[in-house]
């Protein structure tokens, strides 16, 4: 398939919005940025998200904050909400809206979690999302019960009989179990909740659940796993994909095109699950703006500190005394059993042969060891005018590299004004983007269909789509 | 005592088993958020304190099914009330006390210091199955875990200093990691690291109900007694502050309040109540908590049919209480602990 084939003309971009409330490329040196924590942050963020006509606001989960030689990480943005409470406190002032909460199954249970989900999803009138990660960490298992280490191979064994129970919790009821009168004779129909009683090699559960079904069904489920074993939990169990594709576009398509074929192997239709990458988007009013836009983002998120911090990560040790703008170190990083930064990316990566990549980049342009971090970074996302932004984004989306986007404002809570006000206009004039919320649901809102569970059962759901 | 406060208990349709069919809307719209967002509003205009959310893995009854948990209801609200205080019951005998933690810590940002924490035992051996966790059935299991987790959030509370966050643009750096710190808190079934993910809440303690078995970790202590003279025997008694639980029927415009009960009773039967009970006119009902307040610090009442009954709180009840100087409304502006006289405590980490 030709990289610039339209094979979905008449596709549309679904934006949602990532408050990530942790790492750098959240600036907190400007001043425009406000609280990371303070609800009238988180305010502001949804309501601009909810004037853009987004589909979903996230939260992202760390259960443990980031480490780096063990000692707390201080450089970046770090102390944010419980997901789940703070989008119910959301709901509240929201109306259309999408509200998805990064939930651990490692560190949960699925009676608990799945009830908590489902509340959020009955009082927010079926706009409840659930992106379920995993962990496998001991370190993060300090603070539970369950403690210590669940072994790697086990994580997605656990995660997928979290997912099948919750949703068998979350379909327990019959479709209009309750009364519709107070002259009725029972408050809710006798026989319409189905007990459960699970055995598994995670979980023993027995339990009647005590929610309905909610008007999307049941929360929509997101997923974030690149491995080829994360790539099939996804085509097995998941509606969107949270994916780290957003930057190059064939690397994007070819990411669709292998999630599409693993959809087809399990059974489901290629388009059945709708691929959201995260990314960040930097926007100049004016061509002649962009250049001076995008080095004023980097050099907010790469401090020299940040600098020295992620090239302190590959070699393994302090670098905070060095300077940033001089090269990278010397000597080779000495490779340890187990990564001394916790909680943040690049685990597991062999430390000797990214040094060994970044010397011969930093040779060969003449870089600064903070001219290299940024340059190395996961760095994601788009620049330019608007109207250059919303021509590639549209390209994207009807080439069939994505189905939207997942946007992580670098500056909170103001950074996604320019979005709204700027590039949805444009994207709008474009016709690839909605005028108005059509549906009030979240799974209406992505396009998706009723979920997996009710069509296993060969059920018809008619409100998913609310 | 200089404050008695007025709390008022939110959960379901009321207490009574059949008040549903006395409702304002049918059971199918008994979970919205409107309803929900209705009833606390009512309630803060009132002039109540707070409102409390009982709550359980398990159905309610045998007939009414379904409940959102509370935290999320006590959250839902949140950003659309300011003042009234809302308090969640979490449970602690199976739940993640970091979670809980978090979770309680969240509601403290998004109510801007209006939340508390009733922290509750689950005696039911069905909640451990619904958990997918092994049945505690010593009572010493269920005491320690209680105690176990309200010192683990109280400690996870405490685990951001106030001024943690310093964004030290000189050396860019957010945090002062020295004002970070590890709980390292280790129990017969569970140990917590921290620091807290959530950093130190509005109220820097969120405030904790308990019974009087936790008198030296809670705030306020429930007392739940059929007896007056008992429950007044308890409040006098306690080291603290308590609140009295009392179940509420009263006279309306349409019906007595003891036909109100029978016609409710013809419908179910109401299991015996664990707390005092009143049924009367709205001006006995005022003379009974003008005699609590002599001994008590507050009390949280248990409406039995919440539409009908805090209809007639609102409209003759209150208003005696804060005529006669009894009861005050609360501040606008002010936390809860503020509202209970209750002060912002010192960081137990923090160095003078």
């Amino acid at each position: 398939m030709s990289s610039n084939e339209l094979i979905r003309p008449d596709a549309q971009v679904h934006f949602g919005v990532f408050f990530q409330g942790v790492n750098h490329t959240t600036i907190w040196s400007d001043p425009a940025s406000g609280s990371q924590i303070d609800f009238e942050t988180f305010r502001r963020i949804i309501t601009t998200a909810e004037r853009g006509l987004f589909d979903a606001f996230f939260l992202g989960e760390g259960l443990r904050l980031r480490e780096q030689n063990g000692k707390i990480l201080d450089l970046d943005i770090a102390g944010r909400p419980d997901a789940i409470a703070q989008l119910s406190a959301l709901a509240g002032i929201t109306e259309r809206i999408g509200l998805v909460a990064t939930q651990n199954t490692t560190y949960n249970e699925p009676g608990d979690l799945a009830r908590r989900l489902a509340g959020l999803d009955i009082l927010s009138g079926g706009r409840a999302g659930w992106n379920a990660v995993t962990t496998d960490n001991a370190w993060t298992g300090e603070n539970f019960r369950r403690g210590g280490y669940l072994d790697h191979a086990l994580r997605y064994e656990r995660a997928g009989q979290f997912i099948d129970t919750a949703r068998t919790i979350w379909d327990s009821w019959s479709d209009d179990a309750l009364a519709t009168s107070v002259d009725s004779d029972a408050w809710s129909v006798p026989g319409a909740v189905r007990h459960l009683t699970r055995s598994t090699s995670q979980f023993d559960v027995s339990l009647d659940a005590t929610l309905p079904r909610s008007p999307q069904g049941h929360p929509v489920i997101f997923q974030a796993g690149d491995s080829p074993a994360g790539r099939d939990f996804a085509a097995a169990h998941a509606d969107v994909i949270f994916s780290r594709h957003g930057t190059h576009f064939d690397d994007a398509l070819t990411f669709a095109n292998d999630i599409r074929a693993r959809l087809r192997a399990a059974g489901r239709p290629a388009d059945d699950i709708k691929i959201l990458p995260s990314t960040q988007i930097v926007l100049a009013e004016n061509a002649s703006e962009v250049e001076e836009k995008r080095r004023w983002v980097l050099a907010g998120q790469y401090t020299g500190q940040t600098a020295l911090s992620l090239v302190g990560q590959v070699w393994g040790r302090d670098l905070s005394d060095r300077d940033p703008d001089g090269p990278l170190p010397e000597d080779d990083p000495v490779p340890a059993p187990i990564g001394v930064t916790r909680g943040a990316a690049r685990d597991g990566k062999d430390p000797i042969s990214i040094a060994k990549e970044w010397r011969a980049l930093a040779e060969a342009k003449n870089l600064s060891l903070r001219e290299v971090a940024i340059e190395t970074s996961l760095r994601s996302g788009f620049l330019g005018t608007p109207g250059q932004v919303a021509d590639e984004l549209a390209h994207w989306v009807r080439a069939g590299a994505t189905d939207g986007f997942n946007i992580s404002p670098y500056i909170v809570p103001g950074g996604l004004d320019e979005i709204v006000d700027w590039l949805v206009p444009e994207l709008q004039e474009r016709g690839v983007y909605r005028t108005e919320y059509t549906s009030t649901t979240l799974r209406g809102h992505l396009g998706l269909r009723e979920p997996l569970t009710r069509r296993r059962t060969g059920e018809t759901d008619k409100s998913a789509t609310g | 005592m200089s404050v008695f406060a007025l709390g008022i208990e939110l959960d379901g349709e009321g207490t009574h088993p059949a008040a549903w069919r006395r409702a304002n809307h049918p059971p199918s719209e008994s979970l919205s958020g409107r309803i929900l967002t209705r009833r606390v509003q009512a309630a803060e205009n009132a002039g109540f304190t707070l409102a409390t959310f009982d709550d359980s893995i398990l159905s309610p009854t045998a007939d009414i099914r379904a409940r959102v948990d509370a935290v999320n209801r006590a959250s839902f609200v949140a950003a659309t009330t300011s003042t009234i205080g809302l308090v969640p019951v979490v449970e602690t005998t199976y739940a993640e006390p970091f979670h809980t933690s978090s979770q309680l810590a969240t509601l403290d940002y998004s109510s801007r210091g209006r939340a508390g924490w009733i922290a509750a035992r689950v005696e039911d051996h069905a909640a451990a199955a619904a958990w997918g966790r092994p049945v505690l059935t010593a009572q010493s299991d269920i005491d320690r875990e209680q105690r176990d987790s309200i010192t683990v959030a109280r400690a996870l509370w405490d685990s951001w200093e106030d001024d943690a966050v310093i964004r030290d643009y000189k050396n860019g750096r957010f945090l002062d990691r020295g004002k970070l710190h590890y709980i390292d808190f280790e129990g017969e079934s569970v140990t917590v690291k921290g620091p807290a993910i959530v950093p130190r809440p509005p109220q820097g303690q969120v405030v904790v109900f308990g019974t009087e078995t936790d008198r030296d970790q809670v705030d306020i202590v429930l007392i739940t007694d059929p007896n007056r003279d008992r429950a007044v025997e308890a409040a006098d008694r306690s080291r603290g502050l308590t609140f009295i639980e009392v179940g509420v029927t009263l006279d309306t415009p349409a019906a007595a309040a003891a036909d109100r009960l029978a016609a409710l009773d013809a419908h179910a039967h109401a299991p015996e109540t664990p707390r005092l009970e009143y049924t009367g006119s709205a001006n006995g009902f005022v003379e009974l908590l003008t005699d609590l307040a002599a001994h008590t610090d507050g009390v949280r009442l248990f409406p039995t049919v919440i539409d009908e009954d805090l209809r007639e709180l609102a409209r003759y009840v209150l208003p005696a209480l804060f005529h006669s100087d009894v009861a005050h409304r609360p501040v606008p502006g002010s936390s809860l602990r503020g509202n209970l006289g209750l002060a912002r405590p010192a960081n137990r980490y923090a160095r003078a």
